[in-house]
């Protein structure tokens, strides 16, 4: 990687700690390096930035609007706030809207232990959902050889989506409907079996934060995942 | 100049067929007295005309909305030489009426039975700069359009102004955006003017969604050169040479006339390559929504243009920065352009002396609900809600004024007692509620302050697009419990639980349509909180009524069990 030695260098403030960001740095990476904790389900690296889960908004002095972290760029002479009261009050109540949109069991999910969902739910010390469960009847697509989509796991945080259509270049996956009845798709609206488009590489099963997308065979808590390639076939790809 | 020599031809000649006549007819055949036939009565009007040999004397034309929309399908008469305040309106006209106004023609009397009265407040408090052609040209023709001094501004413009003389005539008018937001037009423009790169675009924003309004329908149908012609003026001003509409797909009247004005305006010349004969090009073309309201926001509108699903990302960076296709774009409202012609042909400084201090020129509104004149008006901001409602509206039929409803699912409920507020887009902010892009709900007596709430939060819940957490599930909770509440099976805690989650959803939404969600829960319980602890069921443990609601009644049932 080419490091010039003209890319300028910005200083700010996160959590009144100084730290120091390249050009184009976000807060959400700033914020990594630096080691202070920002919670996030729809980013991932090596894909590109969405902004929908709303669980690493951040305070900015002299913003009225609270800003995604993964699409906030630092500037100089930021002053940012990670972690406060009302943030924390805000994720807790995301968390617990995500819970009860669809049907999060953990005892016997097959990513029970290695989900980013009950991670954070952990984290923030979720003791229980405080809002209605909406409990949808959603279904489970068992029809591919090698891996499950099931719905009800699902937070549309659309990671799939995005590794299938920017890494694999194979758009198998889609969303159709809106709102609440928003669903992951292959091609059409066909069963995953019968996609003609996807190349069964696994990846979109990989990303998957929570247990909505696995391998067959497995038994609770023993869906375990691995990203560490996906950086690196970014990199690929942009060489 | 070959245009200006060709322009000012093409009005002469409209002029002189029109003195051929002595009686003009207009019949409305906008959307809204179409549906009541106004396309048969002016058939019929025609036949009768001929019928009674006044083809010659008498022109029957179809024209744009004249306002009315609840006395119609509405024909007006006008004579040749008198004043236009001397017209004859006719209301609710119906095919049948058609001989005895055809006789009346002939004998150049009036027909009492039909006639609305000279002394209209109606009519007389409104003041038109969007709608000056609505109801008195053609829309299918652009000879009226420029008869009526159409194409003026924007030939100006292009031959005697340079961008940056274009964009300060703007600045200087004070025009906001109308679409809802109110950020001045001016500046818009200016950021888009500055940003580097021969690609730029200009987008019209016609995916009107609010329930109850339809202002730019009426305009696009009306009158749709105009909003041509601001495209064009905003093209040149910024430096941009591709222009798209983005038409909601239920206004089939709109994009079909829309349609027709684009190519009539390329055929003459003043869209197009080479636009009145400079070096500027500006073509146009039409996008279809699809029937979502989110498509409203400016960047799951650039994501529709662009083919994508129609979902907004996080600003910044803005459209002028990045918008479509990545390149700067500009972005206004169907009526935020159809002003810029105007501003253009009269100047900056006569449209800043109308309106408010803040907020200058005028707003189209659209009346409906409990209301006696429902229909479309424009007034000069800074009038009160009081006058639109009582004098121009004409009050509410038979019953008292609750409160209006303006802005539609971002705004709020605004009560009675706050009538006397002149209307701009600061004071309708501190009352709780937002300009919006001009639909005005009004409620009698009987609305129900939590229905109306709920059937907003519907709606939203039913747009969301389901990109971001809160809007997405933060809706269907904030409705679940605005349901419960109605019905009268709520409880103190879901009252509490309702206010935090509005909180959290106008906080942590992605784009505006979350952010203003909860605007009509959060207004009407400003005003009208008793009215949701009146439905209150005391806390469980009391001796109430059972649990109205578990989530196992909602499971579907088990074959097996």
């Amino acid at each position: 990687m080419k490091r010039s030695s003209q890319s300028r260098i910005k200083t700010l403030k996160i959590d009144g700690i100084d730290v120091a960001a390249r050009e184009h740095e976000t807060i959400l990476k700033l914020a990594q390096e630096n080691g202070i904790f920002i919670p996030t389900l729809c980013h991932i690296e090596g894909l590109s930035e969405y902004g929908g889960c709303r669980l690493c908004l951040i305070e900015v002095k002299g913003s009225s609007k609270l800003l995604p972290a993964c699409m906030t760029y630092a500037e100089e002479g930021m002053e940012v706030t990670t972690n406060s009261k009302r943030l924390r009050q805000y994720r807790y109540t995301v968390l617990d809207m995500l819970f009860s949109e669809r049907n999060h069991v953990c005892s016997v999910c097959v990513s029970n232990g290695h989900c980013e969902l009950q991670y954070l739910a952990a984290r923030t010390g979720m003791t229980h959902v405080e809002v209605p469960y909406l409990n949808p009847n959603v279904p489970v697509d068992a029809s591919h050889p090698y891996f499950i989509m099931d719905h009800n796991r699902c937070i549309l945080c659309q990671r799939c989506v995005r590794v299938c259509d920017e890494i694999e270049w194979a758009s198998t996956k889609g969303v159709m409907g809106r709102g609440v009845d928003s669903r992951i798709i292959h091609d059409l609206n066909d069963a995953w079996g019968d996609s003609l488009t996807c190349t069964s590489c696994g990846k979109c099963v990989n990303v998957c934060p929570t247990g909505a997308l696995v391998q067959k065979g497995k038994s609770a808590g023993e869906m375990e995942k691995r990203r560490d390639w996906l950086p690196y076939l970014r990199l690929m790809h942009e060489e | 100049m070959m245009m200006h020599d060709r322009l000012e031809e093409m009005a002469l000649i409209e002029e002189q067929s029109r003195t051929q006549f002595t009686q003009q007819v207009r019949v409305c055949v906008a959307a809204g007295c179409l549906s009541s036939q106004s396309d048969v009565v002016k058939e019929t009007l025609e036949k009768e005309v001929a019928r009674n040999g006044l083809e010659r004397a008498c022109q029957v034309k179809g024209v744009g909305c004249m306002g009315l929309c609840a006395e119609g399908p509405l024909v007006s008469v006008t004579t040749n030489g008198e004043a236009k305040s001397r017209q004859v309106m006719y209301r609710h006209v119906t095919p049948a009426d058609a001989p005895e106004l055809a006789e009346a023609l002939v004998a150049k009397k009036t027909v009492k039975r039909l006639q609305m009265p000279e002394k209209m407040p109606f009519f007389d408090r409104q003041v038109k700069i969007v709608l000056e052609n609505s109801g008195e040209i053609d829309p299918e023709r652009i000879e009226e359009y420029i008869a009526a001094e159409g194409y003026q501004g924007l030939l100006t413009a292009v031959t005697e102004m340079t961008p940056t003389e274009v964009i300060d005539e703007i600045v200087r008018s004070g025009l906001r955006g109308r679409g809802g937001g109110g950020y001045p037009t001016g500046l818009k423009w200016i950021t888009v003017a500055k940003m580097d790169g021969p690609v730029k675009y200009v987008i019209c924003n016609a995916d009107e969604g609010d329930p109850g309004a339809f202002m730019d329908r009426s305009v696009l149908e009306s009158d749709p050169h105009r909003v041509l012609e601001g495209m064009a003026i905003a093209g040149y001003a910024v430096g941009a040479t591709e222009g798209y509409i983005y038409v909601r797909g239920e206004y089939p009247l709109a994009v079909e006339r829309l349609k027709l004005a684009i190519r009539q305006a390329n055929r003459l010349g003043v869209l197009g390559s080479k636009v009145c004969g400079t070096t500027f090009d500006f073509n146009v073309q039409i996008r279809l929504g699809a029937g979502a309201f989110v498509c409203g926001e400016e960047t799951a509108l650039i994501a529709s243009v662009e083919g994508k699903r129609g979902a907004p990302r996080p600003r910044p960076p803005y459209p002028a920065e990045y918008g479509l296709w990545g390149k700067p774009t500009l972005i206004n409202n169907v009526e935020t352009f159809a002003n810029v012609p105007a501003i253009l042909r009269k100047g900056g400084a006569w449209y800043a002396a109308i309106g408010t201090e803040k907020s200058k020129g005028t707003k189209v509104f659209a009346l409906a609900g409990s209301i006696q004149n429902t229909g479309l008006i424009e007034v000069p901001m800074g009038m009160t809600l009081r006058e639109i409602i009582f004098d121009i509206g004409g009050g509410v039929p038979d019953g008292q004024c609750k409160a209006v409803q303006t802005g539609g699912p971002s705004g709020g409920c605004i009560p009675a007692e706050f009538f006397d507020t002149a209307v701009d887009y600061e004071s309708l902010r501190e009352l709780g509620s937002i300009m919006g892009s001009g639909g005005m709900i009004i409620m009698d007596e009987s609305a129900s302050m939590v229905d109306v709430a709920r059937y907003f939060m519907e709606f939203c819940m039913t747009e969301s697009c389901g990109k971001c957490v809160p809007c997405r599930v933060g809706t269907v909770h904030m409705y679940n419990l605005l349901d419960r509440i109605y019905k009268g099976q709520g409880r103190p805690r879901d009252l509490a639980m309702l206010e935090e989650l509005c909180e959290v959803v106008r906080e942590t939404s992605l784009c505006g349509l979350g952010q203003t969600a909860p605007n009509p829960v959060l207004s009407t319980l400003r005003y009208f909180r008793h009215e949701y602890t009146d439905l209150l069921a005391p806390e469980a443990g009391n001796g109430a009524a059972p649990a109205a609601k578990s989530p196992a009644a909602e499971r579907p049932l088990e074959a097996k069990s």
